[in-house]
């Protein structure tokens, strides 16, 4: 036994174990998060209980089944529950039950023993709500233009659902168009006007130019606010009469609902379905009820606008940098010292780069630019608050180091053959940079531009003090003139975790969502490394050949 | 170079200019980048400068301007325009620029006998009168903007009325005499020529018809008033009254007027000294009590022993003896006048002097300092003076951020850190120290979990593992690196937390028996016949472990309950409670989270390391009869020593730094111990939870920035050390 201690074995089988522990880890959160997150948008069963409650009477609970766990008896006992003492540990099962405005918590949790009956009837539908979370119910009855008609078949249901959601879009296509777009208008001529105001060149005329424009305006947005006004009537028509678990008829208005399924009457092509449709629809959506339903659609466009505008701020300015260290500053000690402090930079911590940002570029340099261009619109900053723009140059600042380090490990493994040939034949030193050595760098930059965007893409700390917020009214990008808005706050993947899952008011209900964005979130960001690890390995294989 | 080409192709200028610009562009350029990274170091530290500088001092003007009557105190407006000056003939207001136009007065019907100023928070006084009475008296000042330009034009309200009221029904004579209006609640308190007290208790309420407060008052006689007192002070807080007769300081409770008495009796005098003036410092928490040796003690109320007693807490060196105090509006902060005609700046929670200067203005008798803390002025016996004081950031010092002070209230010095609170007199605590604390803690924590795993798996990639399976395992475990941490932070607070917390006996067992379970599939491998041992091949024991460790951990999970019912009394969590305390959200799941971020750095630098030690060192060893795990321990760990050290460098920079995950997954409570089962708040997450409500140019503002400064420079540290360990390593295998 002394000897085989000796001999090191069990050492080597323990730091195996090491390696196995980090791989368990690393599949295991992946595989965590991609389960979590994809059954998300799987339509779950609805289940029917009948529950035993301690006072002897029995009640009705309709929902979907959340979680379960098991919990020792003596915790419950501690807690004030009346349960058989004699059992060892009991199971628990959390339901989500929704019909928030009807009942306290939309959540409950079901001990094993009270349980009485489980059923998974097929008429029970799940409306989904523009407010108030989803609603679990037999529909009974159709209001159809005031008239109450009982309800024959689900197509009738609808069809009618059909119509109202289309007058929904409507309503807010006009809303987010016409409708936005002349009360951005409004607001430039009221800032054209103070800024001529602040410069004393304010005649009558051009004041009664402006008036006449204003006031053309605002006739134009009361005839919108009337359509408007009218889309939302009409939506309003129709309403559905559904029995809920209290066994109590609820009338939902169709214009509140956007969608109703019966999952324990499909089958398992049309969940499929569902399950792409949903996901589709997580995409492309906007977030509803403080972000805790709905899509991410403006997560993702902030995310994609802020790293790509990142992306062309932090490119040139690396790739000068290497090239500046590795062909042109000379090769000294000082040389060395800035390549370790460049080095270095990639791992000074994120926050610190937001602290920079905001100090520098948002206060100081946002503020200057707006006491000079933007008197007008004093005392609101335009530049010298949070904005795109300043968590676009403080990420590029941050990932600096990623693109400077991989740009050089690419131009130093270009052979100085190639170099010395290119300046034998006559080539500038110029010449032979721009035809020769940047275009077969051009692997490596991508790939460090490919390691940049990745880390901006995830990176969150910084940018919740340089300019993203929990719900931005507006996108970057919009059809009002310039059409860019670089000052503009906006949304962001790893924030809207990081909001949803902390700070949201009802973090239960929110969590499925929080995976479902942590999945898209993940996949993309490790989509993109693997690009730059294949990218790197192709171009190493290419040079490899080169120097043979 | 340049030079012998233009020998060959001088006929292309073109070209060569447009080499040369290229050359000047990318130099400049380059040159643009690395100042621009130089460029965050520097404006840290200018952002962060200002809180240390001392306070300085510009002479505005000086106006040998003399008044009628003797002065008993002078103000300023908060804009530095109009000053005001309360005399025993009334009050009379002056432009800063030129005091000797009037801007408007108030005559007292009579010589007042007394005065008394309330706290800073109103701007009630009261004149006592010979007659027994009393004026109220408050200035207010009325800003308009005729033709956008600022006017402010002073006023005086009569809260309780422009009549003298009756504070003594006697009619003797008020010696002294003291006020504080708070709101709803006022409070007067006079002391008569025959040494009689009286305390006039007024509460209002508002009229529903005129929205006016109508004051209804009690009259009450202090009973056993001490001899000759020189100084009555009251405190906003209608709680005490101080008593000031000589070096003996009598307090009175008064919060129940029914029942007022002397509570203590207190020598406040500095050994062999004598005391020349008290104040009460904003908040009225304290009390500054000045000697004629230049002492200035502050006093304040500590509970100990379940008694609460005013208790000297720290002293002030004014150098010569005090004659007045001033206190500031809204900070900590006082100024006194000494003897030797100088001034002095002080604050409390810094514990700093940040001025002494003789203003060469003769002897000083009185000083008054703006609202904004940005002016004062001084009467000295050749007339009057207003400075331009700038004086920023008086609470912030190196003692403040790094050492134990005794804040207000508090029963003794501590380290803490509390930067806002509602009220407006809060004193700010900025000690640095539990944060950093609980940085150290945080990454503590993390390292222990990492670095044994990461550094192990290294070891074992590197040296026992096939090629093959190495070209898998290294990049799987350096792509958990690019997974961002508020990712990881929000499944360590959401799923990891709460799951810890309902099997903790599981997550026990797990720590124990992973490595024991290891060590026994060893054995068992070893007793195992060699043909059948041989035929596996080299370095899979990572696959046969996987399944063996999973069930381990499952099994763990699962026999939880059990040994939860058996050792810990059915509840594990409220057993660890009871002995340790037990948050949800604490260090072993920032340890966890954390210490999963910083595992691929360390295991990736650390198996470079490992796997570039020259194959002929081993061969060497191997050759000459050591074992495998031998050469492992005296040759490899040895060579790649500094690798590793250099590996673990940078996973301590990346702990340290970490933001997402510490912001999650703890409670973010700034406390102080070392339990692993509470949570901590660390540097980085305090940036960034307080970073956005800060205000800027604020003190806390700039001691956040100290915070990021202390994290850049602590990162900086750390990795310039591992690069420059991993440097020399380069070197040095490539000279082996």
């Amino acid at each position: 036994m002394k000897n085989w201690f000796r001999s090191g074995s069990p050492w080597i089988w323990m730091t195996g174990g090491a390696v196995s522990i980090s791989l368990i880890a690393v599949l295991g959160l992946l595989m965590l998060i991609a389960w979590r997150g994809l059954t998300y948008f799987w339509p779950s069963a609805i289940h029917e209980f009948n529950v035993q409650l301690e006072d002897g009477s029995s009640r009705t609970i309709i929902g979907e089944i959340y979680d379960r766990e098991v919990v020792p008896i003596q915790r419950l006992l501690e807690a004030g529950v009346k349960i058989d003492p004699t059992l060892e540990t009991v199971e628990r099962i959390l339901v989500k039950t929704g019909n928030r405005e009807y009942v306290d918590l939309d959540f409950s949790w079901l001990l094993g023993p009270a349980i009485t009956e489980q059923s998974t009837p097929a008429a029970v539908a799940v409306f989904e709500r523009f407010n108030n979370g989803n609603f679990y119910g037999y529909p009974v009855a159709i209001e159809e233009d005031g008239v109450k008609k009982t309800l024959t078949s689900a197509a009738q249901l609808d069809a009618l659902i059909d119509r109202a959601v289309a007058l929904n879009d409507k309503a807010q296509d006009l809303q987010k168009g016409d409708i936005s777009s002349v009360n951005y208008e409004l607001e430039r001529i009221r800032l054209k006007l103070r800024s001529y105001e602040l410069k004393d060149e304010l005649t009558s005329e051009i004041e009664a130019k402006y008036s006449k424009i204003s006031a053309g305006l605002r006739a134009e947005y009361q005839i919108d606010e009337a359509q408007l006004f009218s889309y939302r009537d009409q939506a309003n028509r129709d309403a559905v009469i559904v029995k809920d678990m209290r066994g109590e008829e609820v009338r939902i208005p169709l214009s509140n609902v956007l969608d109703v399924t019966y999952p324990n009457d499909m089958s398992i092509v049309s969940k499929i379905g569902h399950w792409f449709g949903n996901m589709g629809s997580f995409i492309t959506s906007d977030p509803r009820e403080a972000n805790t339903e709905g899509g991410v659609f403006p997560a993702i466009f902030g995310t994609i606008f802020m790293v790509m505008l990142m992306a062309v701020i932090v490119t040139p300015l690396g790739v000068v940098a290497a090239i500046y260290l590795h062909e042109y500053a000379p090769k000294n000690g000082l040389t060395k010292m800035i390549r370790i402090a460049v080095i270095n930079l990639a791992g000074v911590p994120s926050i610190v780069y937001g602290v920079f940002g905001l100090g520098f570029f948002v206060y100081m340099l946002g503020g200057s630019i707006d006491e000079l261009f933007y008197p007008e619109s004093s005392p609101s900053p335009v530049f010298g608050s949070p904005g795109v723009l300043w968590s676009a140059l403080t990420l590029a600042i941050l990932t600096l180091p990623v693109v400077i380090v991989s740009t050089e490990e690419g131009l130093s493994r270009i052979p100085t053959s190639l170099r010395q040939g290119s300046l034998a034949l006559g080539a500038t030193k110029f010449e032979t940079l721009w035809r020769i050595i940047v275009p077969m760098a051009s692997p490596a930059i991508m790939t460090g531009l490919i390691l940049a965007v990745a880390r901006a893409a995830g990176e969150v700390a910084p940018l919740m003090l340089v300019g993203v917020v929990k719900l931005a009214p507006t996108l970057p990008v919009d059809m009002n003139f310039p059409y860019i808005h670089v000052e503009r706050k906006f949304m962001h993947l790893g924030f809207h975790i990081y909001d949803v899952g902390f700070q949201s008011p009802n973090v239960e209900a929110a969590r499925p969502l929080v995976y479902a964005t942590s999945f898209l979130l993940v996949t993309v960001i490790i989509g993109l490394n693997l690009t730059a690890i294949g990218v790197r390995n192709h171009l190493r294989e290419k040079f490899k050949n080169l120097e043979l | 170079m340049a030079e012998q080409f233009s020998l060959t192709i001088a006929g292309s200028r073109k070209r060569l200019l447009k080499d040369k610009l290229a050359e000047y562009g990318i130099k400049m350029g380059g040159g643009v980048v690395l100042m621009t990274l130089l460029l965050i170091f520097f404006y840290l530290l200018y952002v962060v400068y200002p809180v240390f500088e001392s306070a300085k001092v510009e002479s505005k003007a000086q106006y040998s301007q003399s008044f009628a009557g003797k002065t008993y105190a002078l103000a300023m407006e908060e804009q530095n325009e109009i000053a005001y000056r309360y005399s025993d003939l009334g009050i009379n207001f002056f432009n800063t620029m030129d005091p000797s136009v009037a801007l408007m007065q108030y005559a007292l019907p009579q010589q007042a006998a007394s005065f008394g100023l309330s706290g800073p928070t109103s701007s009630a006084v009261v004149f006592g009168l010979n007659d027994g009475h009393a004026i109220v008296a408050a200035a207010d000042f009325d800003i308009t903007y005729p033709n956008d330009v600022r006017l402010i034009t002073p006023q005086i309200e009569f809260p309780f009325g422009q009549q003298p009221i009756e504070i003594d029904s006697q009619g003797q004579t008020l010696k002294n005499i003291a006020i504080e209006v708070e709101g709803e609640n006022a409070a007067i308190v006079a002391v008569t020529a025959d040494n009689r007290g009286v305390l006039l208790r007024y509460v209002a309420e508002e009229n529903f018809m005129t929205e006016e407060l109508e004051w209804s008052s009690e009259r009450i006689e202090l009973p056993s008033m001490p001899m000759d007192i020189d100084q009555v002070l009251l405190t906003p807080n209608f709680r005490f009254i101080f008593m000031r007769s000589g070096n003996k300081l009598s307090i009175y409770d008064i919060r129940d007027t029914d029942d007022i008495s002397i509570v203590e009796v207190l020598d406040i005098n500095e050994h062999q000294q004598n005391v020349t003036h008290v104040a009460l410092l904003t908040g009225a928490s304290s009390l500054l009590v000045g000697n004629d040796n230049g002492v200035v003690s502050q006093w304040f109320e500590v509970a100990k022993d379940g008694e609460r007693k005013f208790t000297k807490i720290r002293q002030f060196d004014a150098k010569s003896s005090v004659t007045d105090i001033t206190i500031e509006y809204s900070r900590k902060g006082f100024m006194t006048v000494g003897a030797d005609n100088s001034l002095s700046i002080f604050h409390t929670t810094g514990e700093t002097t940040l001025l002494h200067q003789d203003l060469k203005m003769g002897s000083l008798q009185h000083v008054a300092i703006s609202p904004r803390a940005n002016a004062f002025m001084v009467e000295s016996e050749q007339g009057i003076g207003f400075y331009k004081l700038t004086n920023e950031h008086p609470e912030v010092t190196w003692s403040a951020l790094w050492q134990e002070v005794w804040y207000e209230g508090y029963p003794e010095p501590d380290y803490v850190w509390q930067s806002t609170s509602a009220s407006d007199d809060f004193e700010a605590k900025l000690s640095l120290v539990p944060i950093t604390f609980g940085t150290i803690k945080a990454a503590f924590y993390a390292m222990l979990f990492a670095v044994p795993i990461a550094v192990a798996g290294a070891i074992y990639t590197a040296y026992f593992m096939n090629s093959g399976l190495r070209k898998v395992i290294k990049p799987t475990v350096e792509i958990m690196e690019a997974l961002p941490t508020v990712i990881l932070g929000f499944l360590a607070g959401l799923w990891l937390a709460p799951f810890v917390e309902m099997h903790l006996p599981g997550v026990m067992m797990i720590a124990v028996l992973l490595p024991f379970s290891a060590v026994l599939v060893a054995a068992i491998w070893h007793f195992l016949p060699q043909s059948f041992v041989n035929r596996v091949p080299e370095g899979a024991h990572v696959i046969i472990l996987l399944p063996v460790l999973l069930l381990v951990g499952y099994l763990s999970v699962l026999a939880s309950p059990l040994v939860e019912d058996l050792v810990f009394d059915g509840d594990a969590r409220a057993y660890i409670n009871d002995i340790f305390g037990f948050d949800q959200r604490n260090s072993l799941i920032v340890g966890i989270a954390m210490g999963f971020a910083v595992i691929p750095t360390i295991f990736s630098i650390a198996e470079d390391a490992i796997f570039s030690v020259p194959k002929h060192l081993t061969q060497g060893s191997l050759a000459l009869g050591a074992t495998s795990w031998q050469t492992l321990v005296k040759v490899v760990l040895l060579t790649a020593s500094p690798g590793i050290f250099s590996a673990v460098m940078m996973g301590l920079g990346r702990a340290v730094g970490e933001t997402m995950i510490v912001l999650m997954a703890t409670g973010n409570t700034p406390v102080m111990d070392f339990n692993i089962f509470s949570g901590m708040r660390t540097l980085a997450a305090n940036i960034a939870v307080e970073m956005p409500e800060s205000e800027v140019g604020s003190s806390h503002y700039r001691v956040l920035f100290l915070a990021a400064f202390v994290l850049f420079v602590l990162t900086f540290i750390f990795n310039t050390i591992a690069e420059f360990v991993r440097q020399r390593l380069r070197e040095k295998y490539s000279a082996i």
